[in-house]
């Protein structure tokens, strides 16, 4: 049984990773349990998805809570940190280096923390930090950051390369499928 | 065939294998994505409807005429559409009609927490409550013959984590079901005192039946285990107890109104401790507490909030309180109004103007946050202009002066131009501004009256909203870029002076549906003066950094509000 947390700022992407993995672990003969949220927290705020799948243990729950996760995917630095809690003792967290400010931030009411990666390195044994947003853009959109990510993510999960490839082309978009294979590539490959 | 669906998927997924033919709906969150999967499918009429009310007038209308119908909505649209359910559980169905609700404990993206259950059973009709995506395409077909078995009106009611989940689901068949006859039958479907009286006895009778019923579906059903603890539980909280207390035995609800009085109580005599464990409102509890059977539930979980898996745990197993889900020391990050979102420009002036404003229910909404702040009052869809006229008429003519009501197209045509009627017919000096960017945009861009094309994207009328408001009596409409707030400016400040009401219409088209320039601006820092002008409309890609304005390139869409607002000429493309 694998539990997954992906977090992120609504419009970062999230959704579509998740989707991508429900249809993954379908496809391999697991059960799947997936939450996302809709509607107004996807207007900027933050946003989370849980992805459960397992092919021994029956699923029942669709959240997965409080040192639950087996992997946090984080696509921003402080939801990384506010989803610390998540992480179980020898989980993993895998965190997009980028910093969006939130509005209370932005209109000085309170200041962005400078140590979020150091906190979230001091609260979980294997932290795995990327710069998926540039690496999207080198690869041609910087929308594509959700499938670096997912690259990285493939390397804590019992999938191939090639069932990946094939959940990925089910997913996207035809004429988007070349950018987001390569972007996959180059998370796979870190 | 095998399908990771969403709840809302599967439930269009038992609508079309159900046999239903026609469906009409209103969006709110967490219901939306039943209409739009329904929409996939071409056996099935499905619509917009302008209001929860009509679509289910609609839903009834065609389940009369002989075909099985849908009508589905978020728990604050049944209010709405509760005048004619209330009624037509007295008429009664020709073919199925189920009405589909869906409830936010915790909400999640809803203004309250109210429990449908318990409006199924105000309106004595019986009610679904499904646990994951399969049941939520078996409970639909159940509930298509429930409703025409009994001759009623049928209520499936979900939670956001059931409509927003995905879990797997076995695909079945559609049964193509002939037209029913109709026949005039004026005793049933005309609803005066005469004929209603007869009907509410039969009202009566049939959810004795119905509650007999229930005792012998397979769908509420018991799961013996350790006879010590028993749970008796439906929806989203089954899950979490059957994760938290494996151990127990457990009565699971499908049909969750009315309830199986037999059932419950051979369960509740073959366990040593019962737990009631229900999200929202204690409705199962109270019930059973009537009947002489000892129970517990919310007196451990309260009403407030969702359940999960690790509340449960601490409250009913005893195991330490897991502390919280997320990190709570670091800054929140709520919603905003999208970068080049055409509401940024509108509530920027009325800030400037320090208006008393009375919002409505939509993505506008958001200007009530830091640093627009630009929000006295939100209620419920179409409020915002009744509030405006309760205020002038409570504080007087110069109070109406210094007040605006503010709503969305889509909200204007679910339930504002009836207070708009009301203003004009009672004479009041208000102003109403429609915040107008032809679509339902909070919900994920459903097309309305105004929008110019129905469901499937096929062109269709919109409502000339000018026109409307001329025919209506009113004098001053006019129209305004919110962009333009120089001009938006001068608008507000000429119709809220004058004795007379005014519409204003704020027009600007969604900016996540209209391509944006995509060219980033930047700041120029000799000529910025660092005034603060531009961190007033609360743009996300705007950021104050110690050495001045910065605009982060990855949030910019290039829409060009922050040069309007820019007293030096400092922001510019870069």
């Amino acid at each position: 049984m694998f539990n997954i947390v992906i977090v992120g700022v609504g419009g970062q992407g999230t959704l579509l990773a998740s989707k991508i993995l429900g249809q993954l672990a379908l496809e391999n003969d697991y059960d799947v349990r997936v939450s996302e949220v809709h509607g107004m927290s996807q207007r900027g705020g933050s946003v989370v998805t849980y992805v459960r799948m397992s092919n021994d243990e029956k699923l029942y729950s669709t959240l997965v809570e409080q040192g639950q996760a087996d992997v946090v995917l984080a696509f921003e630095n402080l939801e990384a940190l506010r989803a610390l809690p998540y992480l179980k003792k020898d989980g993993t967290i895998i965190v997009n280096t980028q910093e969006i400010l939130p509005m209370p931030v932005i209109v000085g009411a309170t200041k962005y923390p400078e140590d979020c990666i150091d906190r979230v390195k001091a609260g979980a044994n294997k932290v795995i930090t990327i710069d998926a947003t540039k690496i999207a853009t080198e690869c041609g959109t910087q929308k594509a950051a959700n499938i670096v990510l997912l690259g990285v993510l493939a390397k804590t999960l019992p999938f191939t390369h090639e069932q990946w490839m094939d959940a990925i082309e089910k997913n996207v978009k035809p004429k988007f499928i070349e950018i987001n294979k390569a972007a996959f590539d180059r998370g796979y490959n870190l | 065939m095998k399908k990771l669906m969403l709840g809302n998927e599967a439930i269009a997924r038992g609508i079309y294998e159900a046999g239903v033919k026609v469906t009409s709906a209103y969006p709110g969150t967490p219901s939306t994505e039943i209409s739009e999967n329904v929409a996939n499918y071409p056996e099935i009429y499905c619509e917009w409807a302008p209001n929860e009310k009509v679509a289910v007038e609609v839903a009834y209308g065609a389940c009369v005429a002989g075909v099985r119908s849908m009508a589905c909505m978020k728990h604050v649209g049944l209010n709405v559409a509760a005048d004619p359910i209330y009624s037509a559980s007295y008429s009664g169905v020709n073919a199925g009609m189920v009405v589909i609700v869906a409830d936010d404990p915790g909400m999640h993206s809803s203004q309250n927490e109210q429990d449908t259950r318990l409006i199924a059973r105000a309106a004595h009709v019986p009610c679904f409550d499904p646990s994951n995506s399969q049941e939520c395409k078996d409970f639909m077909k159940i509930a298509y013959e429930i409703s025409e078995k009994f001759d009623t009106p049928v209520i499936m009611r979900t939670t956001t984590r059931i409509a927003h989940a995905r879990t797997v689901v076995e695909l079945g068949e559609r049964v193509e079901l002939d037209i029913k006859d109709y026949n005039k039958n004026p005793k049933k479907y005309i609803t005066m005192p005469a004929n209603m009286i007869a009907r509410h006895k039969f009202v009566e009778q049939r959810e004795k039946d119905l509650a007999e019923y229930a005792s012998t579906m397979e769908i509420n059903k018991i799961e013996w285990n350790d006879r010590k603890i028993g749970v008796i539980t439906s929806g989203a909280a089954y899950n979490y107890v059957k994760e938290a207390m494996p151990e127990a035995s457990v009565l699971k609800l499908g049909l969750v109104y009315p309830m199986p009085r037999k059932l419950i109580e051979e369960f509740a005599n073959g366990v040593e401790k019962l737990y009631i464990i229900e999200d929202m409102e204690p409705f199962y509890e109270d019930t059973i507490k009537s009947w002489g059977i000892d129970c517990s539930g919310k007196d451990k979980t309260g009403l407030q909030g969702e359940l999960f898996e690790r509340k449960l745990e601490e409250k009913f197993c005893g195991k330490e309180n897991a502390g919280p889900m997320e990190t709570k020391d670091i800054p929140v990050r709520p919603p905003v109004l999208c970068p080049g979102c055409p509401h940024r420009g509108l509530y920027y002036v009325l800030g400037k103007l320090k208006l008393t404003v009375c919002s409505d229910i939509g993505c506008y909404t958001l200007g009530a946050l830091a640093p627009l702040s630009s929000v006295d009052t939100v209620l419920c869809m179409g409020a915002s202009i009744g509030m405006a006229h309760g205020f002038e008429k409570a504080r007087g003519k110069e109070q109406a002066k210094k007040t605006v009501a503010v709503l969305g197209d889509s909200t204007f045509c679910h339930s504002g131009m009836t207070g708009l009627l009301n203003m004009m017919y009672n004479q009041s000096w208000g102003t109403v501004i429609i915040a107008d960017n032809s679509i339902t945009g909070m919900t994920g861009h459903q097309p309305n009256p105004s929008t110019g094309f129905d469901i499937h994207g096929n062109p269709a009328p919109s409502i000339d909203l000018v026109k409307l408001c001329e025919s209506m009596g009113i004098k001053n409409v006019r129209i305004v870029d919110p962009f333009n707030v120089k001009e938006l400016e001068q608008v507000l400040r000429e119709e809220t002076a004058k004795d007379e009401l005014s519409v204003v219409i704020s027009r600007r088209p969604c900016a996540l549906i209209v391509k944006q320039p995509n060219t980033p601006f930047a700041c120029d820092k000799e000529k910025c003066r660092n005034c603060g002008m531009c961190m007033k409309i609360g743009c996300p890609a705007i950021i104050k950094t110690e050495t001045g304005i910065r605009i982060d390139e990855t949030q910019c869409v290039g829409c060009g509000l922050c040069k309007n607002v820019c007293p030096f000429g400092a922001l510019d493309v870069k």
